[in-house]
């Protein structure tokens, strides 16, 4: 006789769009089983078959409220393999880089401040009531503003870069339509110097709780896991291009180098029945031991060093941590964030000095093709977009893997060890497992980005159920 | 400061690709091309933290979202700061933006939320519904009168405007200082 029980939670809260988890407990309500159910929108697959390629990068914004930047550069990269331009012209590709490193710092300092910064300063447990943005605001002022002239910078490059925040223009098929002025690179290089002190700020903030939180932090919500990135030719990180590396959880490379145009001969992808999102894995490996973790803690493991020097040290310090070894610790994302977010600022003010970026040579053109592929690294990890094209230059297949998806399997296994250390026998949803779930899936940052905003939406709503699929327990969080 | 030089920004927010969920920035864009005195118009996905900053610089904000089950064709009704506990996304309320320009930047602007009647928010790329647009027109005609006159003084309490609204479409006559 079947005597599990099943929990769930729906949806969880401080991330995108609906999300909901499923408990499984035993009859001695000893957890077996822990499921991240996301309402994933494959929709946009189809919607765009049939539609012109050059309007895909403009399009494919609309996937995602949170970092549409990340999928308009990454199918632009894609149209630039269809329009045979193997090589942008510098103003372009800076452009372009200026534009995702703008996004990265936005993104990251959103995370950070708004959902990441109250779990931190007032702890896991600390009132809700408190436990917020307005919470922070309250307490730490200089922090608040901080985080959200931070954001605010990085809208404004993006912005500069794209021509809007939504529906941004920016990045063509072979190139960029604009070029930077003289007059908007002025106004970024006014704040530049604030934005480094906040960003080394932040840093220190992450950094210092993680060594102080130690004990606690090292057995939440974690586990040993492979790592996928992409790096450059010598191994640095590179956040806008690279080639394929995955590692395994104590650093031994499983593929280097790889051309992410091949990316299907070295990952596919696994369906299951229980979730709309697909379950990536390593070919090789299969789906038990393929899955992988992407997003900056997965970068900071898989490369070899950061190009730019504030990063790089902080990147030894993260690494000091362990030994070398790759940091397998999942709150370990928070502070391996930070160092992206002082890597990102360097990046911009390398490229705020650079006069490329106001050149006027935008675009290049090649032999066409039928096909493009585009990968980038998003904030959230590494983001895959695969198009097919017929002689009409109408779009007949297109494949997105996307970060939160790449992450699938790494959020079900965070869940569990959570739910695992906090369900002690009894079948209940208390506050401080709902918090400690939240808290784990957060670390990661997911995007579960297909819902809509629509006034009277998000509740959160917490249910659980007997093994024969009876609710016995709900709680509604609006 | 008069009314009219009162420095009032619309920000219409929701996902185009959504159906009746691209009415907010659908509007933004009907409004911004009015060229209007001393209003600033922008459209996003969504509400975020560093709306507070762009609100502080202004006197009067008005938030323009598609709305699931409101009155029709649309609302419009006063909403005061709030310090919100509960942050469902990325995203922050429309109160709560206004509760952070007040924390952080001491911002004493007004706000207000146009709720325009939406019905479709699922099918993906389908643009808005018959029945949206016809609730988008009349809640374009209605803010482009006010944003005109800048009689946000009648609009005071958190008294739910869209009788009010429903009424003067039918007479066709935008004008509050009529009310």
């Amino acid at each position: 006789m079947n005597t599990s029980k099943r929990i769930i939670i729906e949806p969880v809260t401080r991330v995108e769009g609906h999300g909901r988890v499923s408990i499984l407990l035993d009859e001695n309500n000893k957890v077996t089983q822990a499921r991240f159910h996301v309402v994933e929108f494959r929709g946009f697959e189809r919607f765009i078959q049939g539609r012109p390629y050059w309007e895909i990068p403009v399009l494919v914004q609309r996937l995602c409220g949170i970092c549409p930047v990340s999928h308009h550069l990454a199918a632009a990269k894609a149209m630039d393999k269809i329009v045979g331009a193997d090589k942008l012209t510098p103003t372009a590709e800076k452009m372009r880089r200026l534009m995702h490193y703008g996004q990265m710092f936005q993104s990251h300092a959103l995370h950070f401040f708004h959902l990441c910064s109250p779990d931190l300063l007032f702890g896991f447990d600390a009132d809700p009531k408190i436990r917020n943005i307005i919470g922070v605001a309250v307490k730490y002022p200089d922090l608040a503003v901080q985080g959200v002239m931070m954001r605010k910078y990085g809208q404004e490059i993006i912005k500069a870069t794209a021509g809007k925040k939504i529906h941004g223009t920016g990045a063509i098929p072979g190139g960029i339509n604009k070029n930077l002025s003289i007059a908007e690179r002025d106004v970024f290089l006014k704040d530049i110097k604030k934005m480094f002190e906040w960003s080394r700020a932040a840093l220190n903030i992450a950094k210092d709780y993680t060594i102080k939180n130690l004990d606690k932090l090292t057995p939440f919500a974690s586990f040993e896991s492979n790592h996928l990135s992409l790096v450059r030719s010598d191994g640095a990180m590179d956040l806008y291009h690279g080639n394929l590396r995955v590692i395994t959880a104590d650093g031994k490379k499983i593929f280097d180098q790889v051309d992410y145009s091949n990316y299907l001969d070295y990952i596919t992808e696994e369906v299951k029945s229980w979730s709309y999102m697909k379950f990536p894995f390593i070919k090789s490996l299969g789906p038990q031991k393929g899955w992988y973790r992407v997003g900056p803690l997965a970068r900071i493991n898989c490369c070899d060093f950061i190009d730019t020097p504030e990063a790089e040290k902080a990147r030894k310090e993260f690494m000091a941590l362990t030994g070398g070894r790759p940091n397998n610790i999942t709150m370990a994302y928070h502070w391996a964030r930070m160092i992206e977010l002082l890597h990102s600022i360097e990046k911009i003010n390398d490229l705020l000095h650079d006069s490329d970026l106001q050149g006027t040579d935008l675009v290049v053109k090649g032999q066409r093709r039928n096909e493009g592929i585009g990968l980038i690294e998003a904030p959230r990890g590494t983001l895959f977009h695969h198009y097919k094209i017929n002689d009409d230059d109408q779009i007949v297949m297109c494949n997105l893997i996307v970060s939160t998806t790449n992450n699938n399997e790494p959020f079900n296994r965070a869940v569990q060890k959570v739910a695992a250390d906090h369900i002690d026998g009894v079948p209940k949803i208390t506050e401080g497992l709902l918090n400690h779930i939240e808290v784990a899936i957060r670390a990661y940052d997911p995007c579960l980005s297909c819902a809509t905003h629509a006034l009277g939406k998000m509740p959160l709503i917490v249910t659980l159920y007997d093994h024969n699929g009876n609710e016995i327990d709900s709680m509604t969080k609006q | 400061m008069t009314e009219d030089n009162k420095k009032i920004l619309l920000l219409g927010f929701g996902n185009p690709a959504r159906a009746d969920d691209g009415l907010g920035p659908a509007l933004a864009e009907i409004i911004e091309s009015k060229n209007l005195f001393c209003v600033t118009v922008e459209a996003d996905y969504q509400l975020t933290i560093e709306d507070s900053a762009q609100a502080a610089e202004h006197d009067i904000v008005i938030f323009a979202d598609a709305s699931e089950n409101g009155a029709e064709p649309f609302s419009f009704k006063r909403i005061e700061a709030k310090e919100s506990e509960s942050f469902s996304t990325h995203s922050v309320e429309p109160a709560a933006v206004l509760a952070l320009a007040e924390n952080l930047f001491g911002s004493k602007a007004k706000g207000f939320i146009l709720g325009i009647r939406g019905y479709e928010f699922d099918q993906f790329g389908a643009g808005l519904t018959q029945k949206a647009k016809a609730n988008l027109q009349k809640a374009a005609d209605f803010i482009e009168d006010l944003l005109k006159t800048k009689k946000f003084n009648k609009m005071s309490g958190t008294a739910d405007f869209a009788d009010y609204a429903e009424i003067i479409i039918k007479n066709n006559q935008f004008n509050l200082c009529n009310q």
